[in-house]
């Protein structure tokens, strides 16, 4: 119970160590615009990964799982008829779980 | 032709107040509820009680907080553990370095800014049109996300075993359809953004059988540092 104590507030006193840092980093370094381009397409890079891996991972492995695809399917459809984001949540969600709910997938 | 694009519709005042808030409190609320399953996993794995609800309150980063508990799990390497957790705290300070150039926080403040800086408000945050709108939303979704979160936490911790699985409400869901929604109108920016995109999520597939989770995530970033050298200022659709 020790041990897992120590490893809680190691991990509590990194996280918000490496928060911090991205914010206190000094404003100069910004200055050189492929380093402003990179901090402007990071975001863009770790959300699109987060969205495929949260989509499509299980742990280590690949796996689809039909209703989240379809989720997220109705998700993209929505987006391409400008849905308001909140419609975009709840068409995804709704639809994965109306799937399961029917057993179809 | 009458307009029904509530969008363009609605008064631009009105309308630049309200979505920051609506898009944080919405999005905090959807994702915030997972702490149930942080929760009822953190006990699972062998955790107190008291200790998941210290990692939601103070680390409050989840992928983290689901690694640790992850080694916790599976019987030893704590200090591998916790390694392997801050490793993927690591792109919020990637986020950080974004959203300190939008929110400019200062001073003390600074200190309260940074235990936010996560995905959802870095994603609501830079999908706000204006600076002003981007710090209402960071903090809409910042206290909504925060106290969901421990909430659920808690709840989960001491329910842990008797819920039911939050698969069937579609919970799942939520988070990839989130961040797509936020992204969007980055995406449909420019054709650098797209390709930083789409190589972002190909690299951390491609990475997912070979690393540990979360880390194939942090690996995406090389798409941005390639998008960055390729086209160092933003270019035309």
């Amino acid at each position: 119970m020790t041990g897992i104590w120590v490893a809680v507030l190691v991990t509590v006193a990194g996280c918000y160590a490496l928060k911090l840092t991205g914010l206190i980093v000094p404003r100069g370094v910004l200055d050189n615009p492929r380093v402003r381009r990179f901090a402007e397409l990071v975001p863009i890079a770790l959300l699109a990964a987060l969205v495929a891996v949260q989509t499509f991972a299980a742990g280590q492995s690949l796996s689809v799982d039909p209703a989240r695809l379809a989720g997220l399917g109705a998700a993209v459809a929505a987006l391409l008829l400008r849905a308001p984001f909140l419609v975009v949540i709840v068409v995804a969600a709704g639809t994965a779980a109306g799937l399961r709910a029917l057993g179809v997938a | 032709m009458i307009d029904i694009n509530t969008d363009i519709g609605e008064r631009p005042a009105v309308r630049t107040r309200a979505r920051p808030v609506r898009d944080g409190v919405a999005l905090g609320l959807a994702v915030g509820t997972s702490g149930i399953a942080f929760g009822a996993a953190a006990v699972g794995s062998g955790m107190s009680v008291a200790q998941a609800c210290v990692l939601s309150l103070f680390a409050f980063t989840g992928a983290s907080q689901f690694a640790l508990t992850g080694a916790v799990a599976t019987g030893g390497g704590l200090i591998g553990g916790a390694a392997g957790a801050i490793l993927l705290g690591s792109r919020n300070a990637l986020y950080g370095l974004r959203l300190a150039e939008v929110l400019q926080p200062r001073g003390a403040r600074t200190l309260v800014t940074a235990h936010g800086v996560i995905d959802e408000t870095t994603a609501v945050t830079l999908a706000q049109p204006d600076a002003a709108a981007a710090r209402l939303g960071f903090r809409a979704t910042f206290a909504t996300i925060y106290v969901t979160w421990n909430l659920t936490t808690l709840l989960g911790a001491i329910g842990a075993g008797r819920l039911g699985s939050p698969q069937s409400l579609g919970i799942d869901v939520v988070g990839p359809a989130a961040f797509l929604a936020l992204i969007w109108p980055q995406l449909r920016a420019g054709r650098a953004e797209r390709a930083v995109g789409l190589a972002g999520a190909a690299i951390a597939l491609a990475a997912t059988p070979f690393l540990p989770a979360g880390v194939p995530v942090i690996l995406a970033a090389t798409a941005a540092l390639a998008g960055a050298l390729v086209s160092p200022r933003p270019g035309p659709a």
